[in-house]
């Protein structure tokens, strides 16, 4: 204890590494919210009249609700007037390739350790970057384009394909879902578009880069994938965010659409930025992802690493209607400091059947509070159900906190649905074990976590499963006590 | 130069003197036993020397291979060559031996000028040593000790210092909860890392596991200082009289 102590310290004391603003002139609008905010909005990306009637109705019905209550965390009231709902960085012409990218954006990416020039030819990877609000580069399109595979922001999509926005936006999250989705449907900027058609086996991990950038700016991103007949898919989402004081709002929504036979694997590692030692700051990251396997035989697998931001509260979850479909939640949630996660998913088993898998690591650190909130449904008709939940918490000291609420509603009766829970705590006679091998204090953690947290990690693409790790180790730095 | 050598040593647990000035030098390639009674201080002394921070050392001094230990954190101990064999070794639940193992190797090879080990060479390495202990290689792939008998826990530890090499092992009552097949084992293994440049401290409350594992030099623990020091004969006299009087001599 007492050696230990002051590397604690020092590591614990780390800044964020990926906390720094970029300059980039930025085209705002006023802060606030109003009717004619909205139609600002939609005005400013020049959509079709069927949009905007969908952001007016959105916001008429948000109006009417109330910030929901119920999750395990706290923070203080949100202005929703004191929020910037619109921000683009200012480009004269859209870029045609790279080379017309803002430098100063791409440098900014470098930072991050994704040099977009080397990830395109090295890695295989179509990234499609969200800049605050506006997609700035969409690689790879060409290649994808021969398959017949859209891959756009989804400002672009509304432009090319609306049909398919029409036909599919709102099908899985209604604009009236809830409080923070229906800001999002009333206010989104922008987001990304994938559409794989029949039988198309995408031949690359697709993956977004979100960035909130310009002060003050919440970021209400949209995400929209379809995979159709006997499609596949495995898309990426990876974020991190500067450095900042003033808490932000981020109300995204995911929705995935899977047809018959057809797989959608959606991976996430959130590192966004999570408050100061003392809780000061951090990003509120309020959304709602969530899929729907609408044909037979469909798969959507969620796989989730969940470091940052000072608020968490999400549930990816699974509308299983397609008889045979299979749902999946794989997920790391951490809660250091002060941060606060409450997140877990919803399995929802309509079609005969149907299969769903919750693997949910919850590792609690510092004065962190971490909360798995899952539910599984099982519904009269779906046949044949079965469900495996894990729950497992892992606490580092002992003034962390892990709940567990899992609700479980079985209509039924040859519906089989499986739960295992438990609670283990990085012990110091553990530490001075891995010590007296050689083995420093902070690489026995970062190793008892990773195993810990193994059967998540191995459902990541390869890169990201790297990245992952390595992000944990550096949020748990210093924990032990 | 001695490897070991320890001179007045004192420590207290929670403001308790639990050794009260300990003196030992230990050279390379000798065995030593420490013997005595429960709570003479012969865990204490093996958990000073590995640098367990629960205990505060309040005197004295200890250099190692003519280095000053007690200022080294337990890591920089194991990676100079230094290995406990823990009396109740640890559960590290979703950490596999072998990658356990790997981990503490290459950081100790690291510190020691040599390269690391990559996956291939390290599995045939380990291979051989798990055969000294007669354990399963599909051992290698459980995560440590979890789920583990209290034989296979030590035969583990014993395996562990084949694959680390230590300049001087410390085991901690090694014997305590084996029976005589699991002890020969261990301690068959134990004789096979003998060697001429390795030194060893066997701590045991009992005489037992000096017919397997045949001391240089014997010495006896009460009330936290060595009371008496001899050869292998010393255990077997014990064996017969006890530890009361040798108690009874320090205290009085």
């Amino acid at each position: 204890m007492s050696t230990t102590a002051p590397l604690i310290e020092t590591l614990a004391n780390q800044e964020y590494k990926w906390g720094f603003v970029t300059e980039i002139e930025a085209d705002s609008i006023p802060k606030g919210l109003s009717e004619d905010v909205v139609r600002m909005i939609s005005a400013k990306k020049n959509e079709p009249e069927f949009m905007l009637e969908w952001r007016l109705k959105s916001y008429r019905q948000w109006l009417k609700m109330e910030e929901p209550q119920w999750p395990n965390v706290h923070y203080p009231r949100i202005d929703y007037q004191d929020i910037i709902y619109y921000s683009a960085p200012v480009t004269k012409v859209a870029p045609k390739s790279l080379d017309e990218v803002d430098p100063e954006l791409l440098r900014t990416y470098e930072k991050l350790g994704i040099p977009l020039k080397e990830q395109e030819v090295l890695a295989g990877i179509a990234v499609d970057m969200v800049f605050d609000s506006v997609s700035v580069a969409t690689t790879f399109k060409a290649k994808l384009g021969e398959l017949g595979i859209i891959f756009c922001s989804f400002s672009e999509a509304v432009q090319e394909h609306p049909d398919l926005i029409k036909r599919y936006l709102g099908s899985v999250v209604p604009y009236s879902d809830n409080f923070f989705a229906t800001l999002n449907s009333a206010v989104f900027s922008d987001g990304s578009f994938v559409y794989i058609p029949k039988g198309v086996r995408c031949p690359m991990e697709l993956s977004t880069y979100f960035r909130i950038n310009a002060k003050d700016s919440g970021q209400f991103e949209r995400t929209l994938i379809i995979a159709d007949e006997g499609a596949y898919v495995s898309y990426l989402e990876g974020c991190t965010a500067p450095m900042r004081d003033n808490n932000q709002l981020h109300a995204a929504v995911v929705e995935l659409v899977a047809l018959d036979n057809a797989q959608i694997k959606y991976s996430t590692v959130q590192n966004w930025y999570p408050g100061d030692k003392q809780g000061k700051g951090g990003i509120y990251n309020f959304v709602t992802k969530r899929g729907k396997c609408l044909g037979i035989n469909s798969k959507i697998s969620w796989t989730q690493v969940e470091t940052g931001s000072a608020i968490t509260w999400k549930y990816p979850s699974v509308i299983l209607m397609g008889d045979n479909s299979v749902g999946e939640f794989y997920s790391v949630a951490l809660a250091n400091n002060y941060q606060q996660a409450d997140t877990g998913t919803k399995m929802i088993h309509i079609g005969k059947n149907t299969r769903s898998t919750i693997v949910s690591k919850g590792i609690s650190a510092g004065h962190g509070q971490n909360t798995y909130r899952g539910m599984v449904k099982i519904l009269k008709g779906a046949a044949g159900a079965r469900n495996y939940s894990q729950c497992d918490s892992l606490l580092l000291g002992d003034q962390c906190g892990a709940h567990t609420f899992p609700y479980l509603e079985v209509k039924n009766t040859s519906a089989q649905v499986e739960h295992e829970a438990s609670t283990s705590k990085i012990g110091e006679d553990q530490i001075f074990y891995c010590r007296q091998r050689g083995i420093s204090a902070e690489d026995a953690v970062s190793m008892i976590v990773h195993g810990f947290c193994k059967e998540v990690f191995r459902e990541l693409p390869m890169e990201f499963a790297v990245e992952a790790q390595k992000l944990l180790g550096i949020s748990l730095e210093g924990s032990v006590g | 130069m001695a490897l070991l050598t320890i001179k007045n040593l004192h420590a207290s647990v929670a403001g308790k003197e639990i050794l009260r000035g300990i003196d030992l030098t230990v050279n390379p390639g000798e065995v030593h036993a420490i013997m005595g009674p429960n709570g003479s201080g012969k865990s204490t002394l093996a958990q000073v020397l590995a640098g367990r921070d629960l205990y505060q050392v309040t005197d004295g001094q200890v250099l190692y291979d003519g280095k000053d230990l007690l200022t080294m954190p337990p890591e920089e101990r194991a990676q100079e060559g230094i290995f406990m064999a823990f009396q109740y070794p640890v559960e590290i639940p979703g950490v596999s031996n072998m990658y356990f193992l790997k981990a503490a190797l290459n950081t100790i090879r690291k510190k020691r000028g040599i390269d690391e080990l990559d996956a291939m060479d390290f599995l045939t390495m380990v291979k051989e040593k798990l055969a000294l202990v007669e354990m399963d290689p599909a051992f290698l792939n459980r995560p440590v000790n979890a789920g583990f008998s209290g034989g296979e826990k030590k035969r583990n530890e014993i395996f562990q210092m084949a694959v680390l090499e230590p300049r001087l092992a410390i085991l901690d009552e090694t014997d305590s909860g084996l029976d005589i097949d699991a002890l020969k084992i261990v301690a068959n293994g134990v004789n096979l890392l003998r060697t001429g440049d390795r030194a060893m401290i066997v701590v045991t409350h009992y005489q037992r596991l000096l017919n397997y594992i045949v001391p240089d030099y014997v010495h006896v623990l009460a009330n936290g200082r060595i009371v008496k020091s001899g050869d292998k004969q010393l255990a077997l006299e014990l064996d017969q009289s006890g530890y009361v009087g040798l108690e009874e001599a320090v205290t009085a």
